[in-house]
């Protein structure tokens, strides 16, 4: 039995490119992956949110009326009903003018028991050292 | 020897991140080790066959050919293929499509993963 911690560290903003959603899709599908596991073992997924990619929590996203598509706070959302650590970057949000009040915290309409946390770098650094592998997006 | 799981999300046309990852899974077949490629996002156009060679383009089909015959295991993101009119029949032969988590258990139990985000 054994378990790999993978880290996802999404840097990028939302809709201009494809990798924050690629990212919460590939974080979401360690909910699924011990079809190919031995019984057991496990992959475990942290999700953190820093520079430019804290604007991927901006709440009220309007991604279907404008694209067709689900947005990047639904699939933070579908996150937080999986039970993955979602963390966003404190001093990042500042850095837009962005508080708690702006960002999806949490997904009770889901049904979800775990919110995002908003923490200071530091908190998300630690995270990452204790990560098996970092992807960056 | 180890395994090496690398994950490439850049296009093939457009981008050397591709010529890169496939250069580097040679390079790492070569010293003994197992690779497992992915490809995701726009990365899977990888998958097409029968791409036309131009001087001006990458073109990987060939050296890719070579190193699956030589054990690279290479995997493309199955609905990132699909949204782009990438289809089964049209995918090159040994190039298998599996949904995200495929990628994930092959990091399980790699010794080393190189994430090349995309564009």
């Amino acid at each position: 039995m054994a378990t790999t911690k993978l880290g996802f560290v999404v840097q990028r903003p939302p809709y201009k490119s494809e990798n924050p959603k690629l990212a919460l899709t590939h974080a979401i599908s360690s909910q699924s992956v011990e079809i190919y596991l031995e019984d057991g073992d496990l992959v475990t997924a942290d999700i953190a949110f820093v520079g430019d990619g804290v604007l991927n929590c901006k709440k009220d996203q309007k991604a279907m009326e404008h694209y067709g598509l689900s947005s990047t706070e639904s699939h933070i959302k579908m996150s937080l009903l999986l039970d993955l650590n979602v963390l966003v970057c404190k001093e990042d949000l500042e850095r837009f003018g962005m508080t708690e009040n702006d960002i999806v915290i949490d997904a009770e309409e889901f049904g979800a028991d775990v919110e995002v946390k908003v923490v200071p770098y530091d908190e998300i650094a630690k995270m990452m050292e204790e990560m098996n592998h970092l992807l960056f997006f | 020897m180890g395994k090496l799981t690398i994950g490439c999300f850049a296009s093939l046309i457009g981008s050397m991140n591709l010529d890169f990852a496939v250069k580097l899974s040679g390079a790492a077949l070569e010293k003994g080790h197992k690779v497992d490629l992915w490809v995701s996002g726009n990365a899977t156009m990888l998958s097409i066959e029968k791409q036309r060679e131009f001087k001006d383009y990458s073109s990987l089909e060939k050296p890719l050919k070579e190193l699956m015959e030589k054990g690279l295991k290479v995997t493309a993101c199955e609905a990132c293929a699909e949204a782009r009119g990438y289809h089964k029949e049209n995918t090159m032969e040994g190039f298998q499509r599996f949904s995200m988590d495929w990628y994930l258990a092959s990091i399980f139990d790699a010794d080393r993963v190189l994430h090349i985000g995309g564009e």
